[in-house]
């Protein structure tokens, strides 16, 4: 076990670790720390798993992670990545999705499969409409689809369900 | 063939498979018909290497002889590569990307479903991590084939003319040699002559929607798991591997 007190600051010191994609989130509310642990030479290991096999934004967390510890004087460290059980949407936290939509992205739907299959209903994150379409499965980044509003015709960016 | 060896030649199948198909996906980068379409094109190239980067760093692992997925993706010639001949086939015009696109989702999507079981751990989380990838991407490419398919006269005949001239690339696919039936006693790898019927299935029923033709099973090429490839494969590596060949110590 990390000592409570080094695990705290820790996990205050990841919180401070946003997403580079998404810079509202952070790596917390994103849900990709699995664990805070201890090596067996007393070191701690943050787990981290990558949101998709591609994300270019994967090694950019790792090396912000890394150089905000530093910064805050926690100098010896391992970070590992881990791919299983495979990231899902359905971690990201009550708060990161609050952010999502404030951001203008519509965050997913929390439904699993069925979501994953396209069977889900978005609002429109502008006027909260569900008359919505999907214009491409594929967005600006490898996590993100896009709608547009039937009723207020805005674009906007769905966060889509993996 | 060690234990070893052949598990290091099932992992470069199924790495190689995803790096060739996204370096093909990536040459629609700024020429694709419409952007929302270049997107999605580049996207699905971008999961498809990082699929490629997860199997061939664990390659590379098994070999034990310090490879790292750079060196086993920059350093090898064509008779080394071990992807399916049907990934390397050129992009053609968009009907042929997404035939082909098609094709190969429909299969990867079985193949991962059955090696998110392997005994091998490792495996079995690469597998599940890209599957869920996977279900966009086959979805996404049987919108394509019904929307074209199903289109005017042009997109069908196009679409109709893709599926023809891939056709024969499609049994190798199925293909059982001595490394896959060793993988299937192991309980490692994927038995990929059993998952024919039910991808027939799914694909028959995407053509009938299409109001495509079937082609009839005319003729067949393979070669990939021995390494003999089209004449294709030398130029995606020239280009891919120019690089880091003319500058081996570069950095980025
Ligand atoms: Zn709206």
């Amino acid at each position: 076990m990390v000592a409570l007190a080094t695990y705290n600051q820790i996990e205050n010191i990841l919180a401070l670790v946003k997403d580079p994609e998404i810079p509202v989130l952070s790596i917390a509310d994103l849900g990709i720390i699995r664990r805070i642990e201890t090596g067996e030479d007393g070191h701690p290991i943050i787990a981290i798993t990558p949101t998709y096999s591609g994300c270019p934004a994967t090694e950019v967390i790792e090396a912000d992670i890394a150089s905000m510890l530093k910064l805050h004087g926690i100098t010896d460290f391992e970070i590992r990545m881990e791919i299983s059980p495979a990231w899902t949407t359905d971690w990201i936290t009550a708060e990161g999705r609050r952010k999502l939509a404030e951001y203008g992205v519509a965050p997913p739907a929390n439904k699993g499969k069925a979501a994953l299959l396209g069977q889900e209903e978005i609002a429109c994150p502008q006027c909260h409409s569900k008359r919505t379409e999907l214009v491409s499965e594929f967005g600006s980044t490898a996590c993100k689809a896009q709608y547009r509003c039937l009723d207020c015709l805005e674009p906007f960016d769905y966060f889509k369900c993996v | 063939m060690t234990d070893k060896d052949m598990l290091f030649d099932y992992l470069l199948r199924l790495g190689d498979n995803s790096l060739i198909l996204g370096q093909r996906l990536a040459e629609w980068c700024g020429h694709a018909p419409m952007l929302e379409e270049d997107l999605a094109l580049t996207n699905i190239g971008l999961d498809l290497l990082g699929q490629a980067r997860m199997f061939l760093s664990y390659a590379g692992e098994v070999e034990g002889n310090g490879r790292d997925e750079d060196r086993l993706a920059y350093f090898r010639d064509t008779k080394d590569w071990r992807n399916l001949l049907l990934l390397e086939q050129p992009n053609g015009d968009f009907a042929m990307t997404m035939a082909r696109q098609f094709f190969f989702d429909s299969f990867q999507y079985l193949q991962f479903e059955a090696l998110s079981n392997s005994t091998d751990e490792r495996l079995a989380g690469i597998a599940a991590k890209s599957l869920k990838e996977t279900t966009y991407h086959r979805r996404h490419s049987t919108d394509w084939i019904i929307r074209l398919g199903d289109g005017t006269d042009e997109s069908h005949e196009r679409m109709q003319r893709a599926i023809e001239a891939l056709w024969g690339y499609l049994p190798e696919m199925f293909d059982m040699d001595a490394v896959d039936e060793a993988m299937v006693v192991d309980g490692i790898g994927a038995d990929v002559a059993a998952l024919r019927p039910e991808w027939d299935e799914y694909v028959n029923g995407v053509l009938t929607e299409a109001t495509l033709t079937r082609p009839e099973d005319s003729w067949s090429v393979r070669g990939s798991r021995e390494g003999k490839h089209s004449e294709h494969l030398g130029y995606i590596l020239a280009e891919m591997q120019f690089l880091p060949r003319a500058y081996p110590d570069a950095k980025w």
